[in-house]
């Protein structure tokens, strides 16, 4: 009995101590944006806006979360409709190899915006003339993102019956109608999954755009963070906090957003 | 409206399964056809590849008078309700019914009407507005019919539309279907694998096994005189009695006794021939007294079929089964004849009717 209770409390203590862990930085993230002379430590915040004016004052910091929006949204836009329809055809064609097409792509993939595909990457942009370029860096970002989407939607349709379809197929549907008015419609969670992601996956990416903008009024705010330092080449942490406060809270909305209107999926229409 | 003709049709599954095995077939304008067979015998295949979702390996379909064994499954101007209805989830019941008309690019208000006329006749005019999650088995299933009206198409194919509604509402839909199809006059053929389905509603039936037809006729045709013991073996509600005999002069022998040759395969069979004695329960009259030519045996399992009891002899260790009309039970162990009525009786040679 004893050895229950101790055993409880040792459990207990261990998840309390790994979420101060990781709420640590949140309180911190909440907290410091509205203190005057923040430090590295959580305190009660003196409710001071002059951050946030600072930021507004910024040349590049509200620039950069529109640069970071128009690549994210940008992105997200071409990762879902390339892969959907790829992974449209993957689901319902039967061809031989698909699946070790598929494995290939993600295998690639991780490589492609990786590390170790900067200089290649760099060089293909140089002669492409894409250098400096959102659109370039858009299409890059796309081509690095589209196989994992491909594999997660393949399964996604893969998982929706197939007599829909055939039904509108009997009724004289053609293949794009059949996609826009009964694949879309059935697999939109999915869609809207895989948006989501893809846009958090480069609202985060920091190397690419690195790499491939010179140009600072074009980065995003994941770059423009990185130069958030005071002459001295300490942090500025009044600055990066506010920085970094503006820039996540999109992002959380934005899941926010998704989960209430597409974190469902119709059910009905077919009996089982 | 249109004929459908089958020409030699076969279809190979990938794999090598044979679905279907070159398949003959002609359904006159406007008949009501029903393809019947145990789980897995081709009759989804039959239907999808009408519909044109399979491709034929070999063979011809021909609806009207149009081939169109290579033609898209929207150009054969068919419509098909699905085993699992699937109905489209994200839209309502108007605009499920209204789709094909909508692939048709008829104008919103002109559909939405159609939508609401058909409904209407099948009684979904309080639903209109629901999804297809929202409704109960049977009001999906006459969505889809009313969705398959809506089109006007040159034939029906139903894959068992009925089987997924409980044994009340499948009897009321079944006159339900036939009444529609009555009055719509559309080819249609309704694949099911229930006997008494099949029997109840068709004008004409298939009854296949393996990918082959094994016989086609009227329900009338298929349950008097099956031409084969596999169909003798699947219709019927009480199963026929099918026994092993000899011929034996002027007479039969089966399970011990001694009977008449049925006057239809008179001086048909040779002396000493083997043969299967085929007589439906309901064929047979019960009677407490000795008889000459009937099976004589102990009443060893008595079975309640309602209005009637299906009482099974023991013949010299063969089990034969007659119904007995209600009020005339036998007592159980009681000593028992089943008199084979006259024409109703069939001999069945290497499997097939003599
Ligand atoms: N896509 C397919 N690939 C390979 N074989 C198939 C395919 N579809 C069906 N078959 C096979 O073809 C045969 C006929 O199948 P079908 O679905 O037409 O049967 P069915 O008569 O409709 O059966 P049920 O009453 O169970 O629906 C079966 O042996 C089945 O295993
Ligand atoms: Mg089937």
């Amino acid at each position: 009995m004893t050895r229950h209770i101790v055993g409880r409390i040792g459990f207990y203590t261990l998840i309390a101590l790994l979420m101060a862990f990781f709420t640590v930085p949140l309180l911190w993230l909440a907290a410091a944006p509205f203190t005057s002379d923040p430090t590295y430590e959580v305190s009660l915040p003196d409710f001071t806006f002059t951050n946030f004016q600072a930021i507004l004052e910024h040349p590049y910091a509200l620039g950069s979360l529109y640069n970071s929006l128009l690549l994210a949204v940008g992105t997200a836009v071409l990762v879902v409709l390339l892969a959907a329809l790829a992974a449209y055809a993957l689901s319902r064609v039967r061809m031989p190899g698909r699946d070790a097409l598929l494995y290939a792509l993600l295998l690639l993939s991780s490589i492609i915006t990786g590390t170790a595909a900067m200089v290649p990457l760099f060089q293909l942009a140089v002669e492409l003339n894409l250098i400096d370029s959102q659109l370039g860096l858009i299409l890059i970002l796309t081509g690095g993102l589209l196989p994992a989407a491909i594999f997660m939607l393949k399964d996604f349709m893969d998982s929706t019956p197939k007599s829909y379809e055939e039904s509108a197929r009997v009724f004289g549907a053609s293949p794009l109608q059949i996609v826009g008015h009964v694949v879309v419609p059935l697999v939109r969670p999915g869609l809207a999954t895989i948006g989501v992601w893809a846009i958090a996956n480069v609202w985060g990416n920091f190397l690419m755009p690195y790499l491939l903008l010179s140009d600072i009024e074009k980065q995003p705010g994941a770059v423009i963070m990185f130069t958030l330092y005071t002459e001295g080449g300490q942090a500025n942490l009044p600055l990066l906090s506010t920085f970094g406060l503006l820039y996540s809270v999109p992002v959380v909305l934005m899941y926010l957003f998704v989960s209430k209107k597409y974190g469902f999926r119709f059910h009905g229409g077919i009996k089982r | 409206m249109a004929a459908i003709e089958l020409k030699g049709l076969t279809k190979v599954y990938p794999g090598g399964v044979k679905a279907l095995d070159s398949l003959d077939l002609e359904i006159p304008d406007g008949e009501f056809f029903a393809l019947l067979g145990p789980s897995g015998c081709g009759k989804t295949t039959l239907l999808r590849t009408i519909a044109g979702l399979e491709t034929a390996t070999g063979g011809a379909i021909v609806i009207g008078d149009r081939d169109v064994t290579g033609v898209q499954p929207g150009a054969r101007d068919v419509a098909m309700v699905f085993q699992d209805y699937a109905l489209f989830p994200h839209m309502d019941v108007t605009d499920n019914i209204a789709y094909p008309l909508r692939i048709k690019k008829v104008a919103k208000a002109a559909r939405a009407e159609k939508a609401r006329e058909v409904g209407e006749r099948l009684g979904l005019a309080h639903l209109m507005d629901r999804r297809p999650g929202q409704l109960s088995g049977g009001q999906q299933q006459r969505v889809a019919l009313a969705r398959v009206m809506a089109t006007q198409a040159q034939a029906f194919l139903f894959d068992e539309p009925l089987s997924n509604l409980d044994a009340r509402l499948r009897l009321e839909a079944r006159t339900f279907l036939k009444k529609l199809q009555r009055e719509l006059g559309v080819t249609t053929v309704f694949v099911t694998h229930d006997q008494a389905e099949a029997l109840a509603m068709a004008d004409r039936m298939a009854v296949m096994e393996n990918g082959l037809i094994r016989q086609i006729g009227t329900p009338a045709e298929v349950f008097q005189r099956p031409a084969n013991t596999f169909v003798a073996s699947f219709i019927g509600s009480t199963p026929m009695n099918l026994l092993d005999g000899q011929v034996r002069g002027e007479r039969l022998e089966v399970a011990g006794c001694k009977l008449p040759v049925p006057s239809s395969v008179e001086g048909r069979l040779s002396e000493g021939e083997q043969i299967v004695y085929g007589v439906r329960p309901e064929y047979m009259t019960y009677s407490a007294e000795p008889v000459e030519g009937a099976f004589g045996g102990r009443v060893s399992i008595m079975e309640n079929l309602g209005a009637a009891h299906l009482v099974t002899l023991e013949v010299n260790d063969t089990l034969v089964q007659v119904v007995v009309p209600e009020g005339s039970e036998p007592p159980l162990g009681a000593e028992g004849f089943a008199v084979p009525k006259d024409g109703r009786a069939l001999v069945y040679r290497d499997g097939n009717v003599v």
